[in-house]
Formats: structure tokens, C-alpha cells, sequence
């Protein structure tokens, strides 16, 4: 096994409720509550999952924008749990991060040239060649011309603003990249474009990437290692092609049956074979006792209201494909038109 | 048999819809034309700003408030032409025989009026004879229909207190109040997960078989056109650039900007590809399209025969399965089995 | 909701008290600290020694603070005596103080200026909500018409003339030059509606001129924006008719955010239109304000501040729970 960079055990981030004259605490919406999970170098562990899920908050934790309620982040054999600022400072060379939407993240009153240099200069990295040449060559290598140096960013379109992103966020030549659902907001075509772009980037320059999205397709894509979140934790963890032939949990089954497969062919399959989840995600603020998901899943027993399973290797799994689910999904019970026995939440 | 076919239930011809703006004349779209025949679904394809909305709000008669638009063709809606039909007739047909659901359904509906109230605005303003609690019922059965628990219950909320797969349903529920014969969905599952989206495309699926209305899926995903579409129809710039029954588009494509879609979706009912194959630059701008075919700046087969496809605006032709390109069937059938099919 | 509303109220009682120390501070204590003596202040420097003594006692300015402050206090919730020996006067609550200047105590000499200053200023209110949103959704309605442009160029007009030179040019044109109105004095609304109104519509029409720019480009603003939302969109596709569309799925949200403005207007009017009462000669809250400032007169200048607090305040606390009432997002959290 390669080694990690990234080590999260248990790791939490409430976000308190506040009420009230006097700001009482009244409760906390629990975005990420307890997850472990490893990044390895070199790799790309994709993030899944539904919208409100803590995807993003899990992302902000591992780059440390937000200080944990509890557990661990070891970076590079490092904790930087509750590292301050300043502490964190000689470490942002090494983790980047690449948001979602093009248009807010740039800010629009800086050229290009001023957003890409900006962490060169922060963080005091000589450019032998030149600032303005560094930069030019980071446009370059993220496919925009050197002659936009000086332009704004709403010049560019989403695409070209997200690799606009990017080239800002390989400034450093970071180790670890989180990208935060970073082709959600573009057209087919061009998410395509970024997605290669980013591949090659990686091999290039040894990048590591944890990857998040809510596409499961862009996902297995792109991955090597596949982490589905559900309501603050990890559901299913496991290599990419484990995952995706051999989805054990069942809202890992049911999330990918549900995506629609461009093929007309098969559409009579595609929906005999699809698990409808009913209702929606409860709400963090007051996740289900035992298992989180049991409100909208069709496996559910008592004991699942009772006892949190926890997330590990389950049946005859191979080494990494964790599950936590007290029962769970077998290879030939794959879903045949079965539709969900119960439930409205 | 008679040698006049009937007319199918909507028929589009040669729509142009344009806008005067500051920058210029925006040309969002340009002589498309497409039927639709009851019962059936036609799936509308294409990236942002191709002019699929505008097409969809063109239908429905709703550039007709907006002082800088021009619409020209012609629109045959169960025999009725609508183009050039007075505004008073057109709004009379809006939200009764054709009506729409849109991306968005928080912004979509209105943040001061109860979802319920809503819904019997709808109702009544084609049923005007009907009263106050009638009217309610009605709203609350259609609630119901959509699958919204506790309809009662909930017909007095806002749509704020509403989680998005059900405001989507509320939406639903509102443009069936009065049975239309067409609905138009623009892009009704973008802003929802995959989750969600099943389920709304699960029960629009029902509620057509039981209505038996025709529908328009406008998305910019191929996985929900290929779910639900009888005929697709691609978009690019503003023009149709393909166009057949779903079965064929999806197994013969035909046009590189077609291909160009299909390779740049990872598809998880293959093995994983190294590497996706996307349409290379970037979409045109609608108030100065290129030359000759608009596809022609990101073809990468544009040169194929001699200039024209910088000179010439290629024509929609072949029949149920038509495309708008200069190169010949045979050899576009050739390009597609020997470089595009492997590496989809 | 009720547990809302207690909140909210509990808010503005404690804000008006801070009104009222930071304002009693403010008149009573810079005169200590500068040195000057409040006493003279009061009745003048010709004064004689026993006059200032007697006015001393009567305040109880020998006092400390926090006591003269409690005694202002208790005046306005349960009213006061102020004792001078045998030469006792009773001030019934709410009692705002005695003007020694005037002879006269402060509550009832404002009470009697109110009329004045509510007649002015709900008029007012009236003209210009009523024209400001007209024109505003009119001009929303025909966006870069003729029309439009010149209600804008009016607006700005309005919003940058200030109410002194409106209000001269009004008179001049209308009373003196034209002779339409009659120049002249506020007539109470029971003694006679016909000249109260007649009396009060010149100065109704300058002060709303002047809000119902600000109301129109508001209205525009907000109107425009409204109409481009999806929810109007959807209206439309409904079938609705073009008037429902506008006078009420637009209307609707259009005109909330005018609910806020008009409130905290209406509330900060209430307490005195200083200017419009001078240039008009009308013996209001805000006239009474200005003869207290040029005189020295500082329990009127402290009552008339207290009374403009108390309906901002109020108004504040209005505005929010009508918001609360039309906007169900804010209700419902
Ligand atoms: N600063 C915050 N304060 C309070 N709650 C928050 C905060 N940030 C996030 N949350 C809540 O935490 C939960 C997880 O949010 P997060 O943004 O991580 O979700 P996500 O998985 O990234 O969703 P999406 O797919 O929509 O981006 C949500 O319920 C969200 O409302
Ligand atoms: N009211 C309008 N004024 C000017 N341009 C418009 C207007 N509405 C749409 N457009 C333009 O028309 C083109 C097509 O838009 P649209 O149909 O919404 O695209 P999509 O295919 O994403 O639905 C875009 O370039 C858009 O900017
Ligand atoms: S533990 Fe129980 S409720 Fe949870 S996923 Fe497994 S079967 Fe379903
Ligand atoms: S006409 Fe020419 S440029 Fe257009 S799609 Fe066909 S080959 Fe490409
Ligand atoms: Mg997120
Ligand atoms: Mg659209």
C-alpha cells in the first residue's frame, strides 16, 4: 500500500443553532459527523453523495478553511487538527482547493494575472523567470492563451474561469488538490475539456486529488477510490471498480441505479431495475437513531434503529471496500424490480 | 386513404426567435422545425444558451411581454396557429391545453402565495365557473396525484417550506391541474439529485401514460433524454442540427457535434474509458455566429469538403433520422464506426 | 410568533430607554461638565440669585444623576411633583418636564403641537405613497418610454431639490403669483375639514413631492426587478391575464420592500418636519423643536427628541411585524 497523506479519523464539524436574545444554543446541524477515511499519494478518492450530505464541509476540513469539532486530520504525518493560521500558513503550499462556481470564486476587479500570482506572492515563492512569466506558463499549461494576462475574469466563460481556478490553485505545485464539485456548473463539453485537463495535470505533476461531486458517472471517471457519504458519514468505501460492480450498501445501489443511462435500448431495464428512494434526507440537525439511512431504506430491520453499524469490511469484500450496513447487499440480489417496501418520512 | 395527412398535435416551422439587445441582435433561434404527436415525448438536447427555453418559451407565447423579441413562423398547436394568434387566444390556451414546469421551482414559484394557493389560481382561471372549495379539492387530489404526503396538510404551505424534489412535484401538480395535452418541462430535474430525479421523471412518466398528453423533455443531459424520449431533438446555436427517434440518434449519431456530446459524458453502463473525447473550444455566440455551419470553428472534420462548410449554412435532410452537415451519410457513417463508436 | 412579538416589544422598550438616558445625559449632565450652570440656562443670565436658588431646588439639580434621572423617570411613567417649598406644581404623567422658560409644562405644550405635525405628515404620507408607487410601477411598466424617462427625470429632480426651495417656489407660484391657495394659518381639522385641508395641501404636495421621487425610483427599481423573476414567468404560463399578473404576483413583491421605507418615513415625519413646519409657518413638532433649540429651552428640546424616538421606535417595531405578516418566509423561518 502507498502511503497516506491525508488521515482522517472521526472527524466532526457541527455548525451550532443559535437562539434568541442571548444566543442560546438550541442545537447543532451536524454536517459532518465522524467520518475515517485515507488519502493516499498519488491517488483520487472521489466523494459522492446528495446535495446537503457535508461533502463540502469535509472538503473545507481537510484543507483546514474550517477547525474540526472533533477528531483527527494528519496531513503528511503532521496533526493539524487545530493548527492556527499562522501555523497552517507553511502548510497551504501544500493543499489547494478548487471551488465550484466559476463566477463567484474570481474575484472581479483583479485580472488574471493579479488572481494566479497572488499566492505566489503571499506565500513569498522566488520566480526566477519573472512573476508575469510564471503565471504566463501556469496559463499555458491549463490551456489559455499568455495574452490574457491582463484581462478580468468576466471576459472568460465558465469554462475558461474554471481553469482559470485551477491554474490559481497549481500556483503553489501543491501535493493534495480538493476539488469541490469543480465541473458541476459547466455544459457537457466543456466539463469534459476540465476533466482531461485535470488528469493530466495530475500525471504530470504528481498530484493527488480528492475529488467531489454528486455526478456518480464524472465520479467513477476520475477515481481510483470511492467514498459515498450519507447525512455527515461515510456509507461505503471502496476502489472505484469494487464500488461499482459490487455496491454493497443499499443507498450506494439505490444512488446509482438512479442515474439515467444515455442508452434507449436499455431504458426498459435501466427502470424495472431501479430502487426509487421515497422521501427525501431527513434533516442533520436530527439525524435517524442507529443507521442514518434506515428512514428510506428497504432493507431495514429493527436492529437498525438500535445499532449504528459500523463501517467495515463486510461478506467476502476484498481489503479497502468497507460497508456499513448490518445487511448487506449481495452480489445476485442485485435489485431486480424491486421497489422500496416502505416509507414516508 | 386520403392523401392529406393529418396534422400531428403541435407543429413547429421554421420558428426564429430573435432579441434586440445592446450588444446587438441575439439570434437564439433560427428556423427550427419539429412535431410532436399526442401521447409522445420529443427530448430537446443541447448545451446553455443553444435556445432551447427560448424555443419552449416561444410555444407557450411568452416573448410576447418582452418588447425586444421577434418571433417569426409558425406554431400549429391541435390545428390552431399561435404565431400570429391574438393575445387574448394564446393566453386562454397557456396553462390549459399546453403548459410548462420549469429548472428552478423555488424561484419558480411565487415566495408570498401557499403552494395550494396557487395551484387553484391555476385551476380557476380556466374553470371560471367553479367555486372557492371545489377548486381546492381539485388542488389537493392533484397534490395527492403527485405523490406530496399529507396534501391537506400541506397545501397551505410555501413553497420555502417545501424540500426541492417536492416543490418540483408541486410544480407538477400545477401545470396538470387542468389536464393539458402538452407539457413542456424545461430542464425540471437540473437543480435536483440523481435521487430526487428518478422520481420526478418516474412520476412525469406516469402521469403522461395516464393523461396521455404529449411532452416536451428539454435537458442538457442525454441519460433523461434517453430515459423518456420517443424523438430527439439536438440543438446547437440556436439551430436543429439533429433530429430522429431516439433508438437510431443514440445508436447511429450522425452529426460530430452529436459525437462530440456523447464522448464527453463518462457513461456508467460501459467500462471506464482513459480518457473522455469532448468537443474541443467553446460554445458560439448567438449574435455573431460563424460563417457557413455554426458547428464549424470546433469540427474537427470542417475542411472535408472544400470550403463549405465556412460558406454554407447546411440544411436539416434525411427524412425521420435528419442531420444539418455537408458531409455525405456514407461518410459520416464511415467516421462513426471507424473513430467516433470505439471510444464512446 | 407571540414569542416573537414579546421579543420585538421587550427590544424597543429597552431601546427607548436608552433613548431616554443617553438623551436626559446629553442635556443634563454637558452642562455640569462644561461648568455652565443648567439653572441659568433655563431662565436666563438676568436672573437674580433667589430665582436660580428656587429653580435649583424645583429640579432638584443639587441631585445626583442617577436620582434626577430616576425622578424623569418615574415623572413620565407615574408624573411628578416639583416642590419649592410651599410652591408646589404638579406634573401628571407622562410628564416630560417643565419649560421654566415658557412658564408651561412640556407634555400638554406638545400634546397641543401633535395635530399639526400628524395632519402634515399622514397627508403627506397619503399624496406621495399613493403617487411615488404609481408612477413608479408605470414606469417599470413601460421601461424606456417617453414616459419613463421624463417620471425619472422628475424623480431626480424631487430627490435633489431640497424642500426649502420646492417649498418657496410652491408658495410663490401658487399663493402669491397664481393666487389658487390661500396663505395663511393651520385650521384644526374639527373646527373647519374644508380650510384644514385646504390650508395643509401646499404643504402636503411639496413634502410629497420630495418622498414620492424617492418612493417612484424605488418602486421602479423593485418593480423591474419583480419582473424578471421566475415566479412571474410561471404567472404567465398559468394564463393568468396580464392585469393579474401585474396587480398581483408582481404588486405583491414589488411593494414589500416599500413597506419598510414607508414606516421608518413615516415614523421619523411624525416626530416634527422641521423644515417644511418652518418654511410653511406651521406651528408643529418640528416648529416647536426649533423655537426650544434658538431659546435654550431644553425639556421641550429633550420632550420633542423623546417623542421623535418613540415613534421610530414604534415605527421600527411596526415595520417588522407587518414584514413578518406579509413575508412568510420571515414568519416561517
Ligand atoms: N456555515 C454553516 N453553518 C450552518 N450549517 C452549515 C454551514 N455550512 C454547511 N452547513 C450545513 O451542513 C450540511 C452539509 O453541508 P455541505 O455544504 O457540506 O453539503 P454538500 O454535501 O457539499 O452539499 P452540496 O452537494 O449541495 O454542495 C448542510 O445541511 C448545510 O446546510
Ligand atoms: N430576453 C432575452 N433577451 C436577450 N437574449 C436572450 C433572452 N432570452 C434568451 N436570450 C438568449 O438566447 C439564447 C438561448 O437561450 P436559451 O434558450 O435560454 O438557452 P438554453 O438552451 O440554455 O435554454 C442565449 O444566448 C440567451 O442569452
Ligand atoms: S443498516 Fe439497516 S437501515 Fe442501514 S443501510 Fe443497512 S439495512 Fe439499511
Ligand atoms: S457541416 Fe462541416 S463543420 Fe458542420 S458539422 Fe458537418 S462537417 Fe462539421
Ligand atoms: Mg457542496
Ligand atoms: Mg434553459
Amino acid at each position: 500500500m502507498s502511503e497516506n497523506l491525508l488521515e482522517v479519523t472521526g472527524l466532526q464539524k457541527h455548525f451550532p443553532i443559535t437562539k434568541g436574545l442571548f444566543k442560546r444554543q438550541v442545537g447543532a446541524v451536524r454536517a459532518v459527523d465522524g467520518i475515517d477515511l485515507t488519502v493516499q499519494a498519488g491517488e483520487t478518492l472521489g466523494l459522492v453523495g446528495e446535495s446537503g450530505c457535508g461533502k463540502s464541509t469535509a472538503g473545507r476540513l481537510f484543507t483546514r478553511i474550517l477547525e474540526p469539532t472533533a477528531g483527527k486530520i494528519v496531513f503528511e504525518g503532521q496533526d493539524i487538527s487545530h493548527k492556527s493560521v499562522t501555523q497552517m500558513r507553511p502548510l497551504r503550499r501544500d493543499v489547494q482547493m478548487i471551488f465550484q462556481d466559476p463566477y463567484s470564486s474570481l474575484n472581479p476587479r483583479h485580472t488574471i494575472g493579479t488572481i494566479i500570482s497572488a499566492p505566489l506572492q503571499i506565500q513569498n515563492i522566488p520566480t526566477p523567470q519573472g512573476l508575469k512569466t510564471a503565471v504566463q506558463e501556469l496559463l499555458e499549461l491549463v490551456g489559455l492563451s499568455p495574452e490574457h494576462y491582463n484581462r478580468y475574469p468576466h471576459e472568460f466563460s465558465g469554462g475558461q474561469r474554471q481553469r482559470i481556478g485551477i491554474a490559481r490553485a497549481l500556483a503553489l505545485r501543491p501535493k493534495l488538490i480538493i476539488a469541490d464539485e469543480p465541473v458541476s456548473a459547466l455544459d457537457v463539453s466543456i466539463q469534459a475539456q476540465v476533466v482531461n485537463l485535470l488528469e493530466d495535470l495530475q500525471s504530470e505533476f504528481d498530484l493527488t486529488y480528492v475529488f467531489i461531486a454528486h455526478d456518480l458517472s464524472v465520479v467513477r471517471h476520475i477515481s481510483d477510490r470511492v467514498a459515498v457519504m450519507y447525512l455527515g458519514k461515510v456509507m461505503e468505501i471502496a476502489h472505484r471498480d469494487d464500488l461499482y460492480k459490487n455496491p454493497r450498501h443499499p443507498y450506494t445501489v439505490a444512488l446509482m441505479s438512479a442515474v439515467p443511462v444515455p442508452d434507449p435500448v436499455r431504458r426498459d431495464r435501466a427502470q424495472r431495475d431501479r430502487v426509487l428512494l421515497t422521501g427525501d434526507v431527513p434533516s442533520p440537525i436530527n439525524p435517524p437513531s442507529g443507521c442514518r439511512f434506515r428512514t428510506r431504506c428497504w432493507k431495514a430491520q429493527d436492529i437498525c434503529a438500535v445499532e449504528e453499524p459500523p463501517l467495515v469490511r463486510r461478506l467476502d469484500d476484498p481489503d479497502g471496500h468497507l460497508t456499513a450496513c448490518h445487511f448487506p447487499v449481495v452480489e445476485d440480489e442485485a435489485v431486480a424490480g424491486r421497489k422500496p417496501a416502505t416509507i414516508n418520512v | 386513404m386520403s392523401s392529406v395527412t393529418p396534422r400531428p398535435y403541435l407543429e413547429v416551422k421554421d420558428l426564429t426567435v430573435r432579441f434586440e439587445t445592446d450588444d446587438g441582435v441575439v439570434q437564439a433561434v433560427s428556423g427550427s422545425s419539429f412535431s410532436l404527436e399526442a401521447g409522445k415525448t420529443l427530448g430537446i438536447v443541447g448545451e446553455s444558451g443553444s435556445g432551447k427555453s427560448v424555443t419552449s418559451l416561444a410555444v407557450l407565447g411568452l416573448h410576447r411581454t418582452r418588447s425586444n423579441a421577434k418571433v417569426t413562423g409558425q406554431i400549429w398547436l391541435d390545428d390552431q396557429e399561435l404565431v400570429t394568434a391574438s393575445n387574448e387566444e394564446v393566453r386562454a390556451l397557456r396553462g390549459g391545453k399546453m403548459s410548462m414546469i420549469f429548472q428552478d421551482p423555488l424561484s419558480a414559484m411565487h415566495p408570498y402565495f401557499t403552494v395550494g394557493a396557487q395551484i387553484v389560481e391555476a385551476y380557476r382561471i380556466h374553470h371560471p365557473g367553479v367555486n372557492k372549495k371545489v377548486a381546492r379539492e381539485r388542488a389537493i387530489d392533484m397534490l395527492a396525484r403527485v405523490g406530496i404526503p399529507q396534501p391537506s396538510r400541506r397545501f397551505n404551505d410555501y413553497a420555502h417550506q417545501f424540500s426541492g424534489g417536492m416543490r418540483q412535484r408541486a410544480m407538477i401538480a400545477m401545470a396538470l391541474v387542468n389536464d393539458p395535452k402538452l407539457l413542456i418541462a424545461d430542464e425540471p430535474t437540473t437543480a435536483l439529485d440523481v435521487t430526487v430525479q428518478a422520481q420526478i421523471l418516474d412520476l412525469i412518466r406516469d402521469l403522461q401514460a395516464e393523461f396521455g398528453s404529449a411532452v416536451i423533455m428539454i435537458t442538457h443531459d442525454l441519460g433523461v433524454v434517453a430515459e423518456l424520449a420517443d424523438d430527439v431533438l439536438v440543438m446547437y446555436g440556436g439551430k436543429v442540427i439533429e433530429q430522429g427517434p431516439a433508438i437510431d440518434l443514440f445508436q447511429r449519431p450522425q452529426h460530430p457535434y452529436t459525437w462530440g456530446l456523447l464522448g464527453s459524458m463518462p457513461r456508467m453502463d460501459r467500462e471506464v474509458r482513459d480518457r473522455l473525447t469532448p468537443v474541443k473550444g467553446s460554445p458560439p455566440s448567438l449574435i455573431n455566429l460563424p460563417s457557413g455551419c455554426a458547428f464549424h470553428p470546433r469540427c474537427p472534420y470542417a475542411g472535408r469538403n472544400g470550403d463549405r462548410s465556412f460558406t454554407d449554412i447546411p440544411v436539416l435532410t434525411g427524412g425521420a433520422h435528419s442531420v444539418a452537415c455537408h458531409m455525405s451519410a456514407e461518410e459520416r457513417t464511415k467516421i462513426f464506426q471507424e473513430e467516433v463508436a470505439p471510444n464512446l | 410568533m407571540v414569542a416573537y412579538l414579546i421579543r420585538r416589544i421587550f427590544n424597543a422598550v429597552l431601546t427607548l430607554l436608552v433613548v431616554t438616558l443617553v438623551t436626559f445625559g446629553i442635556f443634563f449632565m454637558v452642562p455640569k461638565l462644561t461648568g455652565s450652570d443648567p439653572a441659568l440656562l433655563y431662565i436666563g443670565k438676568t436672573a437674580d440669585k433667589v430665582a436660580l436658588d428656587g429653580i435649583r431646588e424645583k429640579m432638584g439639580l443639587a441631585d445626583p444623576i442617577m436620582v434626577q434621572y430616576g425622578k424623569f423617570l418615574k415623572g413620565l411613567v407615574a408624573g411628578r411633583d416639583y416642590a419649592n417649598g410651599p410652591d408646589v406644581t404638579h406634573c401628571p404623567a407622562p410628564c416630560l418636564g417643565y419649560s421654566f422658560k415658557t412658564e408651561q409644562e412640556v407634555t400638554p405644550l406638545l400634546m397641543d403641537d401633535l395635530p399639526v405635525t400628524f395632519s402634515l405628515a399622514l397627508g403627506a404620507a397619503i399624496l406621495w405613497l399613493i403617487g411615488g408607487v404609481a408612477t413608479g410601477v408605470i414606469s417599470a411598466l413601460r421601461k424606456g418610454s417617453l414616459l419613463d424617462r421624463v417620471v425619472m427625470t422628475g424623480a431626480l429632480a424631487g430627490v435633489s431639490l431640497p424642500i426649502y426651495f420646492t417649498g418657496l417656489l410652491a408658495s410663490a407660484v401658487f399663493v402669491y403669483w397664481l393666487g389658487w391657495l390661500p396663505q395663511g394659518q393651520y385650521v384644526p381639522f374639527l373646527e373647519s375639514p374644508a380650510d384644514w385641508f385646504v390650508q395643509l395641501l401646499l404643504p402636503w404636495i411639496t413634502l410629497a413631492f420630495l418622498f414620492a421621487a424617492t418612493y417612484a425610483r424605488l418602486t421602479r427599481a423593485n418593480m423591474l426587478e419583480t419582473l424578471g423573476e421566475d415566479y412571474i414567468r410561471t404567472a404567465r404560463a398559468k394564463g393568468l391575464p396580464e392585469r393579474t399578473v401585474i396587480g398581483k404576483h408582481a404588486l405583491r413583491s414589488g411593494l414589500t420592500p416599500i413597506v419598510t421605507i414607508f414606516g421608518l418615513d413615516l415614523g421619523s415625519l411624525l416626530g416634527g418636519a422641521i423644515l417644511t413646519e418652518a418654511v410653511f409657518n406651521l406651528r408643529g413638532l418640528g416648529y416647536q423643536a426649533l423655537q426650544a433649540i434658538k431659546g435654550n429651552d431644553l425639556p421641550v428640546i429633550l420632550g420633542v427628541t423623546l417623542i421623535a424616538a418613540t415613534f421610530i421606535v414604534v415605527a421600527n417595531l411596526v415595520v417588522d411585524l407587518v414584514y413578518g405578516l406579509i413575508d412568510p418566509r420571515v414568519r416561517l423561518g
